[in-house]
C-alpha cells in the first residue's frame, strides 16, 4: 500500500489504538438519547450559534467520536443553549444536554489528567 | 417530696434551646451586609406586625395547608395550635394555682403530678381546657398516624421518605401526647384531679396506676418522650418548626434569595417542613420522576447527598412554589444551587456578527424560539403593518439570543455577554419600545437587562393596548378556545389578564378548573429549566395537560409562548395558536362563522 500512503492525512487520521473513548461513554451514559442521532442536520440547520459561525452541532458529534477533546472544547463554548436544536430533532435528542453533559466531562476529565 | 422525672424532660430542653441560639445567632451573622442592616431596621417598623400575624397564621394555625387540605391543615393546626395553646393555657393555670410566677420552669409541664388536687371553681375549669387541648391534639396525632399509613385520606398522592432521625423524632412525637394522656390518667385514677378525659380514662385505668411503679413510670415515660423530641428535632424534619418563624421575620424584612447559595437560602432549606405539598403540584409524577420534587430535593441538600441529577431535572415551572404553604423561593433556590454547580463551565460568545441596525422607534425581537414558530412572528407582522408601526425586526438574521436560557442552566455569567451585545444594540438603535413575543425573552429583558429608556412590552400586552386604543378592529371568532397560560409569563412575570382580554376579544375562551389556571396552569412539559430530563419525560407531561385541555372540547388552545406552542403542537390532537395568531386570524377573516375546521377526533392519541 505504500503508493497510496498520501491517503493517510496525518490530522485526519484517527489511531483507534490509543483512542480514548471515555469522553464518549460517559455523554452516551448520561444523554443515551445521543445514540439515536441520524445526522439529519435539523439542528445545525436551526442552531442560533450557526447563524453567526461555523459552528456546526453534528460535527460536535463527530469530534466527540474522535476523541478530539480540545477542538471539541473549542467549538462548544460557543453554544448559547437556546434549545432550538433539541425543539427540532425528529429524534428527540436532548442536546441541550449533551452539551452540558460534554462540557462536564470534559472538565472532569482535564481534572483526573491533571 | 424530691422528684427527678423531670430531668429528661430539662436536659431535652436546655439542649434544643442551646442548639437554635447558636443556629439562629451563626445564620445571623452570615447574612450579607445589607441584610442585617434590613433585618435590625425592620424592628422599628410596622412589617413586625405583618410578620406577626404571619407567624401565627402560617406557623401556628397553618392557614395555607387548611385552604388547600383542611384534613391535612387540621393535622398541622392541631398539633403546632393546640401545643402552643397547652403550654400558654398550662402556665396561666400554674399561675393561677399557685398564685404567682414562683414555681420552677417545667412545673406548667408535669402539673397534674405536682397538683394532685383540685380546689377550686377556676381550677377545675382549667382542668377542663387542658383536657380539651389534649383530646384537641390527640386527634391530630391519630391523623398523623393514620396518615402513615393512609394517605389517600388526605387527598394527597405521595408522602415523603423518612430518614432515622426523622424517625425517632416522628415517634417521640407521636408518643408525646399519648403518654401526657397516660400519666394524667394515672393521676386522675389516683387523685381524680383530672376533667372529662384524664377521670374517665382514669377510672378504665382505676387499681393499676395505684402501682407506684406505674404511676411514677408514666411520668417518667411523658418526660423522655419529650427529651427524645427535643434531641431530636434540630435533626429532623421538625426543624422546620422554629426556622419557619425565623424565615418569616426575614422575609417581612425584606430580604431576597440571592444568586448564592448563602445564610437566606440555609434557613429557607431548614424552614420546609416537608407538608409534601408541592409533591402533588408536580407534574413530574406524570413521567414517573419522584427525586427531582422539592421536598426530596431540598431533603438531597440538608442530608449533602449528591443531587445533581434532580437539581437539573427540575422545570423550574414554579408550580410548586405557589402551593408552597411556607412560601418558600423554590425556584430561586434551585437556581442559587445550579450557578454554583455549573460555575466551572465556560462559554464565550466573542463569534457574534451585528445584525444590520435600523433606526425605528420600535424593535420587535422575536428570540430563538419565536424563530421556531414562523407563524407568530409572521402575525406580529401583520399586526405591525395593520396598525402602521414601523418596526425594526432586531433579530430577524444573525439572532442573539436573550441569555435567559443559559440562567435556567447555571450559566448567568455567560448570559451577562449575550446581554451586554442585545443591549448595545438596542441602545445604538434609538429605539423607545421594544416588544417581545416569547415569556423567556420578556422575563430576562424585564429584570436582568439594564434599559431604562425603553418601553418594554410583551406582545400580548402591546396587542391589548392596541385593542383598547381601537387600532385593531372587533372581529370575534366564532370559536371556542382555551388559554394556557405559559409559566414564565404567569408565574415568572404576572401577567393573566390581558391575554385573556385579547382571546375574550376575538373569540369565546372556555375557563379552565382553577386547580389548573392562572397561578396553578400546568407547564407543557418542555420548560427550558428541564436540562437532563429525556425526551419521553416530557412528552409524557406534555401528553397529559393536552388531555386535560381536550376534556374541555375547545376548537383551538391559545398560548402566549412559542415553547408552548411548538410542544403542544406535536401533540396534534387541539389545534394550537399563539395570542397573535388569533388576533391575525380574526382580522382576516372576519365573516367566516368557523373559521378553523371542526377537529376530528379520530386521530386523538390514546
Ligand atoms: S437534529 Fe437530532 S438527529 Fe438530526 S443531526 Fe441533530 S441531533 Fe442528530
Ligand atoms: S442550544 Fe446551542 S447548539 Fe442548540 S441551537 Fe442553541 S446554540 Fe445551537
Ligand atoms: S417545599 Fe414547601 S410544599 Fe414542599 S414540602 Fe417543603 S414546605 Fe411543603
Ligand atoms: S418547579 Fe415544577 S418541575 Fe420543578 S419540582 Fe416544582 S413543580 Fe416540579
Ligand atoms: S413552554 Fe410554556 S408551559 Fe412550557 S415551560 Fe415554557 S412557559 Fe411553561
Amino acid at each position: 500500500m505504500g503508493d497510496l500512503d498520501f491517503i493517510k492525512v496525518k490530522h485526519l487520521h484517527i489511531d483507534y489504538d490509543i483512542l480514548d473513548l471515555d469522553l464518549l461513554n460517559k455523554v452516551l451514559q448520561e444523554e443515551t438519547s445521543f445514540q439515536w442521532c441520524i445526522s439529519c442536520g435539523c439542528c445545525t440547520a436551526s442552531c442560533s450559534a450557526g447563524n453567526h459561525t461555523t459552528f456546526n452541532v453534528r460535527r460536535i458529534s463527530l469530534l466527540l467520536r474522535r476523541g478530539e477533546i480540545e477542538s471539541l472544547e473549542k467549538e462548544l463554548e460557543k453554544c448559547m443553549l437556546c434549545g432550538k436544536c433539541t425543539l427540532v430533532c425528529p429524534r428527540d435528542i436532548q442536546l441541550r444536554n449533551v452539551v452540558m453533559s460534554i462540557k462536564k466531562n470534559i472538565l472532569k476529565y482535564k481534572m483526573s489528567s491533571l | 417530696m424530691k422528684t427527678y422525672f423531670q430531668y429528661p424532660f430539662l436536659i431535652g430542653m436546655i439542649f434544643l434551646f442551646a442548639f437554635l441560639i447558636y443556629l439562629y445567632v451563626r445564620w445571623y451573622t452570615k447574612l450579607s451586609k445589607y441584610d442585617k442592616v434590613r433585618f435590625r431596621k425592620f424592628w422599628g417598623t410596622k412589617k413586625v406586625w405583618k410578620a406577626i400575624y404571619d407567624s401565627i397564621n402560617d406557623g401556628l394555625l397553618h392557614a395555607s395547608i387548611f385552604k388547600k387540605n383542611p384534613v391535612l391543615g387540621y393535622m398541622h393546626m392541631s398539633l403546632a395550635f393546640g401545643w402552643f395553646l397547652l403550654i400558654v393555657i398550662g402556665h396561666l393555670e400554674v399561675v393561677v394555682a399557685t398564685g404567682g410566677l414562683n414555681f420552677p420552669f417545667y412545673y406548667a409541664i408535669f402539673f397534674r403530678y405536682f397538683e394532685p388536687v383540685h380546689a377550686t371553681t377556676i381550677a377545675k375549669i382549667f382542668a377542663a381546657v387542658m383536657d380539651f387541648l389534649l383530646l384537641f391534639i390527640l386527634v391530630g396525632v391519630a391523623l398523623a398516624i393514620t396518615k402513615r399509613f393512609y394517605k389517600k385520606i388526605f387527598g394527597m398522592k405521595h408522602t415523603t421518605k423518612l430518614k432515622p432521625l426523622d424517625k425517632v423524632a416522628l415517634y417521640s412525637l407521636w408518643a408525646i401526647f399519648p403518654l401526657r394522656l397516660f400519666a394524667e390518667s394515672c393521676s386522675a385514677a389516683v387523685y381524680q384531679n383530672g376533667s372529662f378525659l384524664t377521670n374517665t380514662t382514669g377510672a378504665w385505668l382505676g387499681n393499676i396506676a395505684n402501682s407506684p411503679v406505674i404511676y411514677q413510670g408514666s411520668w417518667w415515660l411523658y418526660s423522655f418522650a419529650l427529651c427524645f423530641f427535643f434531641i431530636a428535632l434540630p435533626f429532623s424534619r421538625y426543624m422546620h418548626i422554629p426556622t419557619e418563624i425565623y424565615y418569616i421575620f426575614l422575609r417581612n424584612a425584606g430580604i431576597k434569595t440571592k444568586k448564592t447559595w448563602e445564610s437566606y437560602a440555609q434557613i429557607q432549606l431548614y424552614s420546609c417542613s416537608r407538608c409534601g405539598v408541592c409533591l402533588d403540584a408536580c407534574q413530574l409524577y406524570d413521567a414517573g420522576i419522584s427525586d427531582v420534587q422539592s421536598v426530596y430535593f431540598l431533603q438531597f441538600i440538608r442530608n449533602k447527598e449528591d443531587a445533581e441529577k434532580p437539581l437539573f431535572g427540575c422545570l423550574i415551572c414554579g408550580r410548586c412554589q405557589v402551593e408552597c404553604p411556607v412560601h418558600l423561593n423554590l425556584n430561586d433556590l434551585r437556581t442559587a444551587l445550579r450557578i454554583k454547580a455549573s460555575k466551572p463551565l465556560t462559554f464565550s460568545y466573542s463569534y457574534t456578527q451585528k445584525p444590520e441596525q435600523q433606526s425605528a422607534d420600535t424593535i420587535y425581537f422575536a428570540g430563538c424560539m419565536t424563530h421556531l414558530t414562523p407563524g407568530t412572528k409572521k402575525s406580529m407582522a401583520k399586526i405591525f403593518d395593520y396598525v402602521g408601526e414601523k418596526v425594526w425586526f432586531m433579530d430577524e438574521d444573525k439572532s442573539i439570543c436573550c441569555g435567559r436560557p443559559l440562567m435556567l442552566a447555571g450559566q448567568y455569567d455567560s448570559a451577562a455577554q449575550l446581554i451586554e451585545k442585545n443591549t448595545e444594540l438596542i441602545k445604538e438603535s434609538g429605539a423607545k419600545n421594544l416588544i417581545l413575543s416569547c415569556p423567556y425573552c420578556y422575563k430576562v429583558f424585564k429584570e436582568d437587562y439594564i434599559l431604562p429608556d425603553i418601553n418594554i412590552k410583551f406582545h400580548a400586552n402591546y396587542i391589548k393596548e392596541l385593542i383598547d386604543q381601537k387600532k385593531l378592529p372587533d372581529s370575534k371568532l366564532n370559536i371556542t378556545a382555551i388559554y394556557h397560560d405559559p409559566c414564565e409569563l404567569g408565574r415568572g412575570m404576572n401577567i393573566y389578564q390581558e391575554p385573556r382580554d385579547v382571546i375574550e376579544h376575538y373569540s369565546h375562551r372556555i375557563p379552565l378548573q382553577k386547580s389548573k389556571d392562572k397561578d396553578q396552569a400546568l407547564c407543557c412539559g418542555a420548560g427550558l429549566g428541564g436540562i437532563n430530563l429525556t425526551g419521553d419525560a416530557k412528552n409524557a407531561m406534555t401528553h397529559n395537560a393536552m388531555t386535560y385541555f381536550d376534556k374541555f372540547n375547545p376548537d383551538v388552545l391559545v398560548t402566549a409562548c412559542p415553547l408552548c406552542k411548538k410542544t403542544f403542537v406535536s401533540d396534534r390532537r387541539i389545534e394550537v395558536l399563539d395570542i397573535a395568531e388569533l388576533v391575525v386570524k380574526a382580522i382576516e377573516q372576519p365573516n367566516e362563522l368557523k373559521a378553523l375546521p371542526h377537529r376530528e377526533k379520530s386521530y386523538a392519541i390514546s
